[in-house]
């Protein structure tokens, strides 16, 4: 089966910043990235489903964070899965302050567009990962 | 995190994988943003496991609905797991047998017809929380 990295966003319902990361994470495993990644629920992780933990094991994973609460990550690392990138929308934020996110249910152009940047990046992380791989 | 009282914790799937997951996700915060904004709350599943015993506490202080997409059912697991039992779990993938004509495709935007289904689904968990609260459900 060919390598894929799965990308987990925190989907985080309290803020905006949630929905950046699951937008970010739609825009790569749909239309930028649609073969060579994939996502997962995060929530089952969080219970333990040993399918998904099994995925997380044996696949490069990306978690997409919100906010410093880093819930993607930490659920990633406490299911011991291979965590090869990690990216948190406020930082991107900090880099990009005029696209403030707004909304929960659908964000703003200006939160479209901070995930946009943020699909990208990891886009360009799941060439890296997967070249990285190839030489292994 | 500061409590109040009298309110509902909704705690959702938010499930990445699934149409379903995207339908519990805005579900719950039609209920927190127009259906019963003053009586709700919610707390990100994953901080269960994530977070400290502020989060973990939540559960033991609010009543709480689980509103999970699939019959896996991640967040009454979850919340029960790390917190307390919900009073109360819907399922989406079984109210959306009441609705074969929609079938839920969409995870990144829903469509006219799920957004109408999410909306009834939503409506049931605004009558829970009036239940949970003795309330009619007459808003």
């Amino acid at each position: 089966m060919k390598k894929q990295v799965i990308i987990i966003p925190c989907s985080g319902i309290g803020k905006s910043l949630g929905t950046v990361g699951r937008v970010a994470t739609y825009k790569v495993t749909d239309h930028l990235r649609p073969e060579e990644t994939r996502t997962a629920c995060l929530p089952l992780l969080t219970v333990g489903d040993a399918q998904t933990v099994q995925l997380v094991k044996e696949n490069p994973c990306i978690a997409i964070d919100g906010c410093p609460a880093q819930c993607s990550k930490k659920n990633i690392e406490a299911s011991q899965g291979k965590l090869s990138y990690h990216i948190i929308v406020t930082n991107a934020l900090r880099e990009n302050r005029k696209l403030k996110p707004e909304g929960v249910i659908e964000l703003n152009p200006e939160g479209d567009q901070l995930a946009g940047i943020i699909a990208k990046n990891v886009a360009e992380k799941v060439d890296e990962i997967l070249a990285e791989a190839k030489k292994k | 995190m500061t409590l109040a009282k009298d309110k509902v914790g909704i705690i959702c799937c938010s499930g990445e994988d699934l149409p379903e997951g995207t339908i519990s996700r805005v579900a719950t915060r039609l209920v927190l943003e127009k259906l019963r904004p003053d009586d709700t709350v919610t707390l990100c599943l994953p901080l269960f496991l994530a977070g400290g015993e502020d989060e973990r506490a939540f559960a033991r202080v609010f009543p709480t609905i689980a509103v999970d997409g699939c019959g896996k059912k991640c967040a009454e697991i979850g919340t029960t797991k790390y917190s307390g039992k919900p009073v109360a779990t819907i399922v989406v993938s079984e109210i959306m047998k009441k609705y074969p004509q929609v079938k839920a495709t969409s995870h990144e935007k829903l469509n006219a017809q799920e957004m109408e289904v999410t909306m009834k689904i939503a409506e049931e968990i605004a009558k829970k929380v009036d239940e949970i609260l003795c309330k009619d459900s007459k808003k």
